[in-house]
Formats: C-alpha cells, structure tokens, sequence
C-alpha cells in the first residue's frame, strides 16, 4: 500500500479522486463545527463566552503536533525508503504545520488575556510550543538552503527526525511541570472531563481541521508533482 | 587509535595555530556578559538573581560562533571526504570532532565563567555549581551544536542557519544549568538541577554523534 503510491502517477490519480471530497468534508466539518462551537453550545460557567476560543485552539494545537510527526514520519520514509513521495509531502506539508503552530500559539494568547491575565507566560506548555514553532521555521529554512534540492530534502528529513524530541516534551509537559496552562481534559483515561455539549464542535472542528490539512496538502503536492513535469518537459524541449 | 589521536590532535593544532578562532569566542563571551550588566544597570539585587540566566546565554551564544569551524572548513578543503572513508566509524570521529571543539571553545569557559560570576555578584558560595553546570552545559552544546553544523555543511548562509537550527534544540541545556546556579544562589539544593543536566549531556553524546554523522554521509554523497 505505501509502496503502491511510490509512483507519483498512481498518486495524482488517487489524488484527483479524494481532492473534491476532502474539500467538501473540510467546509462541510468547519462551517457545522464553528455553528456549534460559535452558536449552538452552551457559555461555560467558569470561563463565560470566551470559551469558544478552544475549539480553534485546541484542534490547531493537535494539528500542530500531527503535522510534526508526519512530517518527522515522512523524513524517515524518505531517508530509509528513498520515497519519492515523502519529500514532496513534506515540502508541502511544513508550512502548513507552522501555520497551525502559530493559530495555536495566537489563538492561545487571545484566550490567556482574559483569564490568565496575560498575552503570554513562560509556562513550559507555551514554551515547548513556541519552540515547535521554531523547529518549523528551521526546518524549512533548511530545506531551502541548498542549491542542490535533493540535498535540502535530506538535511531537513534528519532535522524532522532529531526534532521529534521536542513532540513527547510538548505533550506532557503539562503533567511534569505543574504550570498555568491546564492539563489534558480530553484524552484522558478515565474519560473526556468535558460536557457532551462541548466535545460535539470541539470534535467536529478537529476533524474539519484534519480534512482541510489533507485538501490543502494533496492539492500543494499536485503543484509541486506538475511544476517538477513541467520544468522537465521543459528541459526535455531545449536539450531535443 | 592512532587515527583518533591524530584527528583530535589536527583540531587541536587548527584552532590553536590561528589563534584569534579561539580566543575570539572567550572575548565574545566576556562582551556579552559585560554588555548584559551594562544593560541591566549596576542594582547588586537583580544582578544577582539574572547572573545564571546572562552566563548562559552568553555561553550559548558564543558556542554557535565557532560551529562552523567543526565541519565546514573541512567540507570545503575535502578533509571531509577523507573522513568518511578513515578507518574508524563516522561516529567516533564526530565524538573527536566535538571532543575538539570542547576543548578550544568550551573549557576556557568553564574556567571564566565562575570569575564572571563573582562580577555578576553571585554569592562565592555557588563558585563550584558554576563552574559544574558550565561544565557540563558546553560540552553538551558542542554535542547539539554538531548535529546542526552537519546538517548544515554546504548551505548558503550556513553560520546563520546552523544558529537557528541549534538554538532551540539547546533549550533543555539552558534551563537546566540556569536553575543550578539560581539554586545555588538561594542557597536551595543544586544536586538535581545538575543531574538533570548530567542527564541530557549522557543522552546528547549518546544520540548526537549518530545524527550528526547520519548528516554528514548525507551532506557528501
């Protein structure tokens, strides 16, 4: 199955299939899920009205980690399988992580200044995050450091990979360091700690978020597949 | 073993023949601690609670300046290439390499640092867990600092890039050793602080030679 998609035709096939449904699944999740998280779900009795920032914060947070280990993922694939897809997946896909890193980290601080009493607070939940930032501008600045692009890939595939660390850091710091932010509510053993009313946008929003990652990264991926047949199509034209 | 002796003793000679590489970073070290002070006023007080935290960071600060020196250098005059094919394992040679870069960049510190301290009014109390912490914090930097300058050998730009790749990674380092020497300014326990720290020097030299030299294969095929 992994390998199958190795040939970046059968990809753009499959890729023109799943495109129009992942964009409709996307609108279709984010427009029900802002109706609910905006309008149809209950003001919570500690936090009031400014409790809908969590169902853009939190989901952009699980996408900021997701799109960090898939990434990671991808640079292993494409250093130990040589995939030709993976790069061209990662390429597509690090922007758009450090774009859900950064609606986290904004969305987060918006949330902070009405009950925390403050943008920001050097809590290490916040500050592993805004590290995570950081590994994302790194990383795609590495990528495009080279003249060689082959190279770039192999670099920032490594740096994907050393920077996987700071995923697990991320995720429990806030059980190892009892700081302001609050601990997970959601995945939690013993069940969500959060109202049925809530969790319906909360879960929607995060499967819209996932789908509009998906649309937008296979429709990224397709531009670069056609920039590449392109740019040979070219040279094949100039060297004939 | 000869091999190993020999690389460690060419770095060696290396930095020390072209003088100012070495003693540069030690000047920039004292600058960026002195300009900190100047910055934050002569209040004995709060010297005393940031001289940890200036010391640090003027530490890491001038660790990234010598990082292009572990393995551009020789990327680009083809020792690289000789490296690779040496008889001992890539790894061993980054260990060396780094091992080298300690030895010109980070150890002056370990020596200079306490001194600062005393500048920074910290308590001479804290003299040892100073100079323990910056001890062990540089030689984890050149550790991190390798990983970055391969993944970086034969970039555009690459002194700025390796900086921005190998700073944030230095985070736990940094923490660590600034809350040793604030511990030992308050007059707390320092001994976890500063296993803490001796945890992620053993997890850095563990780790970082193989994705170092993982980068460095990568960076000359």
């Amino acid at each position: 199955m992994f390998h199958r998609f190795a040939n970046p035709a059968r990809f753009m096939a499959l890729a023109n299939i799943l495109s129009p449904w992942l964009t409709v699944a996307a609108t279709g999740l984010l427009v029900a899920g802002l109706y609910f998280g905006l309008l149809a779900s209950p003001p919570d009795y500690q936090q009031g009205e400014t409790v809908r920032i969590m169902y853009v914060h939190v989901p952009a947070a699980w996408m900021a980690l997701f799109v960090y280990v898939a990434l990671a993922g991808a640079g292993g694939a494409f250093l130990i399988w040589r995939h030709p897809l993976a790069d061209v997946f990662a390429q597509a896909a690090a922007p758009l992580g450090a774009g859900f890193t950064a609606a986290a980290l904004i969305t987060g601080s918006l949330w902070g200044k009405p009950m925390w009493g403050t943008w920001w607070v050097w809590d290490a939940r916040l500050t592993s995050m805004l590290i995570l930032f950081l590994l994302y501008l790194g990383y795609i600045a590495l990528a495009n450091a080279f003249d060689n692009r082959e190279r770039g890939a192999r670099a920032a595939a490594l740096l994907a990979l050393v920077g996987v660390i700071n995923v697990p850091i991320i995720k429990f710091s806030v059980d190892w360091w009892n700081t302001l932010h609050q601990p997970a509510s959601v995945l939690k053993i013993d069940g969500p700690a959060i109202d049925p009313s809530m969790l319906l946008p909360l879960f929607l929003m995060a499967g819209g978020m996932k789908a509009y990652f998906l649309a937008v990264v296979i429709l990224r991926m397709r531009a670069r597949l056609l920039a590449r047949r392109v740019r040979a199509l070219r040279l094949a034209a100039v060297g004939g | 073993m000869s091999v190993i002796a020999a690389i460690l003793g060419r770095d060696l000679r290396l930095a020390l023949r072209q003088g100012a590489d070495a003693a540069t970073g030690l000047v920039f070290f004292i600058i960026v601690a002195t300009l900190f002070t100047l910055a934050i006023g002569p209040e004995p007080r709060i010297l005393a609670r940031v001289a940890g935290a200036v010391l640090m960071v003027a530490a890491l600060l001038s660790a990234t300046l010598s990082f292009d020196r572990l393995f551009q250098q020789d990327f680009e005059d083809g020792t690289l290439d000789q490296l690779l094919l040496a008889p001992p394992p890539l790894e061993w040679v980054v260990l060396i390499k780094c091992a080298g870069h300690w030895l010109t960049s980070g150890l002056p510190l370990v020596v200079v640092a306490p001194l600062l301290a005393v500048f920074l009014n910290l308590p001479p109390a804290t003299f040892w867990v100073t100079m323990a912490a910056v001890l062990m914090a540089t030689p984890a930097l050149s550790m991190i600092g390798a990983v970055g300058a391969a993944l970086a050998v034969g970039a555009r730009r690459a002194g700025v890039l390796v900086a921005v790749l190998v700073l944030p990674l230095a985070v736990p380092v940094l923490i660590f050793a600034v809350s040793a020497i604030d511990a030992a300014a308050l007059s707390a326990p320092t001994q976890p602080h500063l296993m803490l720290l001796g945890a992620v020097l053993a997890a850095t030299a563990a780790l970082a030679p193989w994705a170092a030299a993982a980068a460095l294969r990568q960076a000359v095929t």
